[in-house]
């Protein structure tokens, strides 16, 4: 168990909301929050998990390239990424698919990309400025921190209106915070002030490394070391992500320079489809942190805030449908096209991928040739 | 273009007008003047580095930039490569051209995965929905007598990377203009400057372009053997070919100018004139420059060679301490050690 003595919280592993003194500097971002609001915290982590599952199942069944489960996460992502405003730039890892679902983003484009359609998959400025997944670990918080310096030099941040003022929000993961990059970016966007908010999902696992492994230090305590504001939060407890993301966002946008989250969670799945954890965490481990379930806990904080077993029942067959249409369109995916090999790798022309792809659109059409030879030759 | 250094004065680009400009001025200034031109033209364009404001860089090459643009255009970043790459490409995901100063040659490794994994892939991961118009300008490159890790020409790894556009002027004319068209380029360039040609002078045509920015050019006219190089190995060439023909041999030389995309047709044209061809470059030679035109040249123009295309290289050993450098490094005896092969076949 990773929690702390610092780790903030406002809603108990028993739903209930906690009232300390620790939490108090973060319940007003809360009290405004409608039923419906809330709701909507809860349906976009039960559609997530559904969707997640579902293509956890796709990848066992040989529709995916690779999978990767957000599993046990749901509470991390929706917190912040209900937190965050529309003007609001998210630079994701590769596991953050609610965070995508909350900015707009047809998930099915995660699909299309493991499941080895494109590389990308989407276009960020459609998408809720909900920039494509990042596989090399740790790299995209260097895009980030130089997109938020790009955003001190344009002037749409710290103008002192923060229903326009852009921030970056940036998510990694416990294995990321080894690399060089996020530490380079932490240095940078220290130096340069940024708007920014490093978000990272400590979920206990670099595949199999515990992050004992990544550090002897509580990981909310290194960006002092940078003199970056840090905090850590119980990744399980939606509330509290969104009520520290908010705080700390509007704090990055006025001008405060950047912040820092730790929320610790959990990957209650494996790390990719690939992965097998039954070679390195004990069942009992796991269904510790089971009980800590973030939607389980919600569900209970609703349920006693009056919603129904209809809203519930209504939302399970909303997921389950979700589910199946998704089933449906990764199966009506198309293959792309072969031009897709060496279009866009340049933006304007180069000789040596021009003559490869006229090389073997021939070679191809020598084939198309042959056949209707033999056609010809009524075989 | 001329230059104007010792034996090496050797004309060939006429293009200019006789009412042109030409300025005299080394390549460190002709670069600074050139950036300096960039950000004239375009605010989006930023120079970052380390060292590259109040100093003017170690090589002064953006000497007076900061005073000028301000340090907000002109940034002395923290001392972290990868960080230096990897936020050019946040902020040219922004819309501004990054140009950026890597001190030497050898401290471009930490960046790495930013340049060939982030960098190069970025547009094409986009499906074209970004651009990437980011320079890197790396002073490489030996001849200098300096200490390890400051005398290396990194251009193979670079140019094996499909993504990237690889380019190295010569002249102080070409470092004017071709900086600039890199910096106008939408898709990376990594631009290599030849450091120890960065002192002496040249003349400069401030109003006309010349050649364009991916094309070889043809440095010295001659009809039995054809050299190529890049970067520095240009003058050695040069001088190879001043000795030559005081022993009566005419040798073509060609400067390549840009790694990536290769511009085979002058190399072809001028192979099909002389039948023979020395590469030669200050890399080692496995797997590299030299290597690529070898094969290349040899599967376009085979039943116009003479002899086999041999390759003049820097040795494939780690750089040799500075007292070794002129061993290591090809001179004009070697390269024309090469021609006398190449021509008795």
């Amino acid at each position: 168990m990773s929690y702390t003595e610092a780790t903030l919280q406002l809603l108990s592993p028993a739903g209930s909301i906690v009232e300390s003194d620790a939490s108090a500097e973060y319940l007003p971002y809360i009290e405004k929050l409608t039923d419906d609001q809330l709701r909507e915290f809860h349906r976009v982590m039960v559609v997530t998990r559904a969707f997640d599952l579902e293509a956890t199942n796709l990848q066992r069944q040989g529709q995916m390239a690779l999978w990767v489960p957000s599993l046990g996460q749901e509470a991390a992502q929706v917190g912040s990424g209900f937190a965050m405003r529309p003007q609001d730039h998210i630079f994701p890892s590769y596991r953050e698919h609610a965070v995508g679902m909350i900015r707009g983003l047809d998930v099915l484009d995660i699909i299309r990309m493991l499941r080895g359609i494109t590389h990308g998959g989407w276009d960020s400025t459609a998408n809720g400025n909900f920039h494509i997944y990042t596989l090399v670990l740790g790299s995209q918080t260097l895009h980030g921190t130089g997109y938020a310096m790009g955003l001190t030099l344009d002037g749409v941040t710290a103008t002192g209106n923060p229903e326009k003022d852009e921030a970056v929000i940036v998510y990694f993961g416990d294995g990321a915070t080894s690399q060089g990059d996020v530490n380079e970016a932490m240095i940078f966007a220290a130096s340069y002030q940024t708007p920014e908010l490093f978000f990272l999902q400590n979920n206990q696992w670099a595949i199999s490394v515990p992050v004992s492994t990544q550090s002897r230090t509580p990981l909310y305590l290194r960006p002092a070391g940078f003199g970056i504001p840090g905090i850590q939060i119980d990744g399980n407890d939606v509330l509290i992500s969104y009520a520290a993301s908010r705080k700390y966002l509007e704090e990055t946008r006025s001008g405060g320079g950047p912040r820092f989250i730790e929320a610790v969670t959990y990957r209650m799945g494996a790390h990719t489809s690939s992965d097998d954890p039954t070679k390195y965490r004990t069942d009992a481990l796991t269904a510790q942190w089971g009980a800590l379930d973030p939607i389980a806990r919600f569900e209970t904080y609703l349920r006693g805030r009056g919603a129904s077993d209809a809203f519930f029942a209504e939302l399970d067959e909303e997921a389950a449908e979700f589910a199946d249409s998704i089933r449906r369109r990764t199966l009506e995916l198309g293959s792309p096209a072969t031009d897709l090999i060496f279009d866009n790798i340049y933006s304007e022309p180069h000789p040596l991928v021009d003559q490869q792809k006229e090389w073997l659109a021939n070679y191809e059409a020598s084939f198309a040739e042959s056949e209707a030879a033999q056609g010809g030759d009524g075989q | 273009m001329s230059e104007t250094t010792g034996s090496q004065a050797t004309v060939t680009d006429t293009s200019a007008s006789a009412a042109s400009p030409l300025q005299s001025m080394p390549m460190a200034k002709a670069l600074n003047a050139g950036l300096r031109q960039a950000m004239l033209d375009n605010p989006k364009v930023l120079l970052m580095g380390e060292d590259i404001g109040p100093l003017g860089g170690v090589f002064r090459v953006t000497e007076g930039l900061q005073a000028e643009f301000g340090v907000r255009r002109v940034t002395d970043t923290p001392l972290a490569e990868s960080g230096i790459v990897g936020t050019a490409i946040g902020l040219a995901m922004r819309g501004y051209r990054p140009v950026c100063e890597i001190q030497f040659d050898g401290f471009v490794y930490p960046s790495f995965n930013q340049i060939t994994s982030q960098l190069a892939k970025m547009t094409n991961r986009h499906e074209g929905q970004i651009q990437m118009p980011v320079v890197i300008r790396i002073p490489y490159g030996g001849h200098i007598g300096a200490v390890e890790h400051h005398q290396e020409s990194p251009e193979a790894y670079f140019a094996h990377t499909s993504g990237l556009r690889v380019v190295s002027p010569s002249t102080p004319h070409d470092a004017y203009w071709m900086i600039q068209d890199a910096i106008a380029s939408n898709d990376p360039v990594i631009f290599l400057e030849p450091k120890s040609r960065y002192w002496p002078k040249g003349d400069v045509d401030l109003s006309n372009r010349g050649a364009k920015l991916h094309s070889t050019q043809v440095a010295r006219e001659g009809t039995e053997v054809t050299l190529l190089g890049h970067g520095a190995m240009v003058s050695v060439l040069l001088q190879a070919a001043e000795l030559a023909a005081e022993e009566g041999t005419s040798v073509e030389v060609l400067d390549l100018r840009s790694i990536s995309p290769i511009d085979y047709d002058p190399i072809l044209a001028s192979v099909r004139k002389t039948g023979r061809l020395v590469v030669a470059q200050e890399a080692p030679g496995f797997v590299s420059v030299g290597s690529e035109i070898a094969a290349t040249v040899t599967e376009h123009a085979f039943y116009s060679l003479e002899a086999p295309v041999l390759r003049v290289a820097g040795f494939d050993a780690p750089f040799p301490p500075a007292k070794l450098e002129t061993i290591y490094l090809p001179d004009a005896d070697r390269v024309l050690e090469a021609v006398d092969r190449a021509l008795a076949y």
